[in-house]
């Protein structure tokens, strides 16, 4: 690596850094935001006063700000993201860490559900550019761009669960309890819901791009070596058309978390979302600003290595980083 | 190769009674899946959307028929759906429509009614006998008030902050960047859900959470466009003039500045609506009785959905219809004016 | 027309490639295209021909036809018929051409900026046709990569196969599109204006190159310009290209010695020629090719021909034989240059 891409590779870094320390000031400061009084939430109002300013001396509530952020900060980055203002208060870090592997799974699995729906999709498309499935394919994918996830999911329950019965109601099966393929079962379901919205999405810019590649001269020429369509598509044309889908795979990271959390609220499951939107409907602070941070922190970090991989994509601008 | 020239204009007089035959075919179709009681709701939903096809297709040859080739059908439904909910909104307090919020005073009103589209409760009622059409209209009118507050407030916030950052660069550029990084480094809903966990859920400030979600692309669309035009010749000649730095950005600059970000403001519009149905759908935006799209499609959940779907069928179909039309203007808006013909 | 007629310049009994009567239409939004419009010709094993018109002429659409990369489809109707080796290019499902495209018939395209996949090594653009027609494994497949950039004059030829096409100059990438073209040793090369895109001091290399490959190799080469210089000694025949059909065709030789075609001549005219003095203007044709769309009837060269007559714009002049050629040649014109005069010799 040369010096210039080291002091790129540095630099980027830095403003990393940035980013998430005026993150992490803003998830701080909802505490700031927040009306009321957390030690009366806590133990309720009508105690006496002694008790209150004990309790907020104990939460180091009573101390300047500054001093309350630096102390937070400390304890985020060793791993104690503090504790629950709502009853059991369970540690923030405990529920977080129970709580992302089924977020993530659900994510993960949506997006490789989008992608491999997404691909074929638009490959059909381009290559029968103008064709009837071209032009369902397009209305189709516009006319799931405008449903939201919430609505989706519903509408897949009432199709998939309620008139057909094929996959079971809620309850999640955690991987770890050696059932993958009950896991899988319950989590295809929501995965979908995640990936409807995206897949729509991928199969739109790929199509376009594809169309693009698919009029060069280096596909003629490997029609004019003999490789078969479907070869073509997938080993010519797919590479050199996926630049607009890896930005918008970082651009939809943000929506594919939303809808991750909607989408296990909907369906009950022990995820982030139903994490993050119970503490927030109890206006439990401390878990929302764990969660929040977490998820911050994943996202910032994902869309920096997103621009790290468009050296692979295209070896032209790979030149520039080695 | 005459069979392959292109046929002449004055051969359309049979295509247009053609289309608008299947333009009424379609309609009569839609009419009849819609309310006819003997068949099972899939085969009803089937006819009803073969139904709107047809009168799509139809609608589209009349359209193309009389006002040329270019004519877009699916932009003018569009409109024809927006203008059409637009009055709705206006007139909603006059309109004659079933109770919309009071629980106390629907007692006597069936529950869970089914959409008949004639009588009193032409969409049906929900489990408390309120009347789902008024509460949909008035779930539109807070959903949409929002949707444009925080785009107009975005968009003007947002706008002008771009261009100062564009037109000064250096340090204010960077400081612009990064705070416009770090907004963008939570995703949307998240910090929707993080700010409503602190704030009221009144309509101003869930409007101006919205907006924030706004502010980030504005800030980016219109420093990267007065980038642009910050070294043009005309800009150079004002300066070279003596005019003050305020003069240029608003005089010069900004009237470039204000169509890419219109067309993104359209855009954004839709985002909104569904930011916003799906905040109150998590119980964290405007709260029960006052309707939303989002809150009711929430009394759905579960069971009730199973047994009764067109509680959630009603507004999950203004949603969809409302978003669609936004997303097709918005399609028309950005084509029109390419926001994407300056470099992000 | 005293002498004999014959349908097609022929010098072998059993031709390589023969197309008889090749019609290609465009269907376009505004109508009709006939960009190649009854074209017959043939070629025998080892022989050399070349192609040559104005832009536009259809000899690019010509040369993609024969290749049969361009098919009946629903945007395009191909007529007529041409044989590779005995197949029936047209008549063959999209599967059975493919096993000829590399094999029997591989192509060379204008551009190598354009023709190489920029996400491609190129050791892989040549390795992936010899494993698909050839059955070659990984190992055999690397090492015929390197022997083809080796056959085609590429220095280092094992390094350059690691290498991205964008690592390589003009030149290198067309030596590459040839490699590329000759991976699977195909019996006829169609290039398709394989120098138009690169420097002069590179377009007589590249022209070499492909003349001692193709004597070395015995391929029979189909070379395609718009420009007549770069055909000059380098091919057996020439058959010239006018707005879609063949307005003549000959030996190399004939061609350029006893043009007899009004738009040969014009061409041949505006070849530059290092004995002429400098600023001399070269002969330009004048007038526009005609509309492909909407051509002219009878003869379609007539409205910029100098000896044009009412029987030119009113009827289309067949393919006969050349007076006082007695190798083949063709001529589509009514009033053949030099004929009279050979006539009375």
């Amino acid at each position: 690596m040369s010096a210039a891409a080291l002091r790129r590779l540095t630099l980027r870094v830095l403003e990393l850094a940035g980013v998430l320390f005026i993150v992490s000031v803003g998830v701080f400061s909802l505490v700031v935001l927040l009306p009321g009084d957390p030690a009366v939430d806590i133990l309720g109002a009508g105690r006496p006063p002694s008790e209150y300013a004990e309790l907020r001396h104990d939460m180091g509530l009573d101390q300047p700000l500054h001093t309350r952020y630096f102390d937070w900060l400390g304890g985020v980055l060793t791993g104690d993201l503090g504790r629950s203002v709502v009853p059991p208060q369970s540690e923030v870090s405990d529920r977080v860490v129970s709580a992302l592997p089924v977020s993530a799974e659900i994510a993960v699995l949506g997006l490789l559900i989008a992608l491999l729906i997404a691909v074929p999709l638009a490959m059909w498309s381009a290559y029968r550019e103008g064709g009837i499935a071209d032009r369902i394919i397009g209305a189709g994918t516009f006319a799931v761009l405008s449903v939201p996830s919430f609505l989706a999911g519903l509408l897949l329950v009432m199709v998939m669960v309620n008139s057909l019965g094929w996959f079971p109601r809620s309850e999640w099966v955690r991987i770890g309890d050696g059932d993958l393929l009950g896991n899988l079962h319950h989590a295809f379901l929501p995965a979908l819901t995640v990936a409807l919205v995206e897949l729509a999405m991928f199969a739109r810019v790929l199509r376009g791009d594809l169309i693009v590649t698919l009029r060069e001269d280096f596909i003629l020429a490997a029609r004019a070596k003999g490789m078969s369509p479907l070869r073509i598509l997938f080993s010519d044309a797919l590479r050199p058309s996926s630049f607009s889908l890896v930005t918008l795979l970082g651009l939809s990271l943000g929506r594919l978390i939303g809808s991750t959390v909607i989408v296990e609220y909907l369906f009950s499951l022990p995820g982030m979302g139903s994490l993050v939107v119970n503490a927030a409907n109890q206006g439990d602070y401390p878990m929302v600003q764990g969660a929040v941070l977490t998820i911050a922190v994943i996202y910032v970090v994902i869309n920096a290595g997103i621009d790290f991989s468009y050296g692979y994509l295209d070896p032209r601008t790979r030149r520039v980083h080695v | 190769m005459s069979e392959i020239a292109p046929r002449t204009r004055t051969a359309l007089a049979p295509p247009v009674v053609v289309a608008t035959a299947l333009a009424v075919a379609g309609l009569v179709l839609l009419v009849f899946g819609a309310t006819t009681p003997v068949l099972i709701a899939p085969a009803k939903a089937a006819i009803a959307l073969l139904g709107i096809g047809l009168f799509l297709n139809g609608a589209s040859r009349v359209g193309k028929a009389l006002a040329g080739p270019g004519f877009d059908v699916l932009f003018w439904a569009s409109a024809a759906w927006l203008v059409l909910l637009a009055l709705a909104i206006v007139f909603v307090d006059w309109l004659p429509l079933g109770e919309d919020r009071d629980v106390a005073a629907t007692v006597t009103e069936p529950v869970f009614g089914i959409p008949t589209f004639t009588g009193t409760h032409p969409l049906g009622t929900n489990g408390s006998g309120l009347d789902l059409l008024a509460r949909s209209l008035y779930g539109a009118r807070s959903s949409l008030l929002i949707s444009l507050t925080a785009v107009v407030v975005g968009t003007i916030v947002g706008g002008l902050i771009g261009i100062v950052a564009g037109y000064f660069r250096k340090a204010v550029d960077r400081v612009v960047g990064m705070a416009t990084n770090s907004l963008l480094a939570v995703p949307p809903l998240i910090l929707l859900i993080a700010l409503a966990t602190v704030l009221e859920p009144r309509l101003r400030n869930v409007a101006l959470s919205l907006s924030l979600l706004t502010i980030p692309g504005m800030v980016r669309l219109s420093r990267a466009t007065t980038v642009a035009y910050a070294n043009r010749e005309f800009v150079t000649a004002a300066r070279a003039m003596g005019a003050k730095r305020s003069r240029i950005m608003a005089r010069e600059l900004l009237p470039n500045v204000l169509l890419p970000i219109m067309s993104l403001a359209v855009v954004m519009i839709s985002v909104l609506i569904v930011a916003e149905a799906s905040l109150s759908f998590l119980g964290l935006g405007i709260q029960p009785p006052e309707p939303t799209w989002g809150n009711m499609i929430a009394e759905g959940e579960g069971d009730v959905f199973e047994a009764h779907p067109h509680i959630v069928l009603v507004p999950g179909a203004f949603l969809f219809l409302t978003v669609f039309a936004f997303n097709i203007v918005g399609e028309k808006a950005r084509q029109r004016w390419d926001s994407r013909s300056v470099k992000l | 027309m005293g002498l004999p007629e014959r349908e097609t310049v022929t010098s072998a009994p059993v031709p390589l490639l023969q197309a008889t009567d090749v019609a290609t239409v465009f269907r376009t939004p505004r109508g009709a295209m006939r960009a190649v419009d009854g074209v017959s010709l043939s070629l025998a094993r080892g022989e050399t021909l070349g192609i040559v018109g104005e832009s536009g002429s259809g000899k690019s659409v010509l040369g993609r036809t024969l290749m049969g990369l361009i098919t009946d489809g629903p945007e395009t109707s191909v007529t007529g018929s041409v044989l590779l080796g005995g197949n029936d290019v047209h008549a063959l499902t999209p599967a059975g051409r493919r096993t000829l495209w590399g094999t029997e018939v591989a192509m060379v395209f204008q551009d190598p900026m354009t023709s190489l996949n920029p996400v491609k090594k190129i050791g892989r653009h040549l390795s992936e046709s010899v494993r698909l027609h050839l059955g070659l494994s990984r190992a055999e497949s690397r090492d015929r990569a390197v022997d083809l950039l080796c056959q085609v004059g590429i220095p280092e030829p094992a390094r350059r196969a690691g290498q991205y096409p964008h690592e390589l100059s003009g030149g290198m990438r067309q030596r590459v599109v040839i490699a590329m073209a000759l991976a699977c040793g195909p019996r006829l090369l169609i290039a398709d204006e394989p120098t138009t895109a690169l420097d002069v001091t590179v377009q007589k290399q590249i022209l070499d190159l492909l003349q001692s490959l193709g004597e070395e190799l015995r391929m029979a080469t189909i070379l395609i310009s718009h420009d007549l210089g770069t055909i000059a000694g380098r091919t057996d025949r020439v058959a010239v290209m006018y707005a879609g059909r063949l307005v003549e065709h000959a030996r190399t030789a004939e061609v350029f010695d006893n043009p007899r075609h009004p738009y040969s001549r014009a061409l041949i005219a505006s070849i530059p020629h290092l004995d002429l003095s400098p600023h001399t203007l070269l002969p330009a044709i004048e007038g526009r090719p005609p509309n492909l769309l909407n051509p002219p009837a009878g003869c379609r060269f007539a409205p910029r021909c100098v000896v044009a007559t009412d029987l030119c714009t009113t009827q289309s002049p067949a393919l006969t034989g050349r007076a006082g050629d007695d190798t083949g040649g063709a001529v589509a014109c009514h009033h053949p240059l030099g004929a009279a005069k050979e006539a009375t010799v």
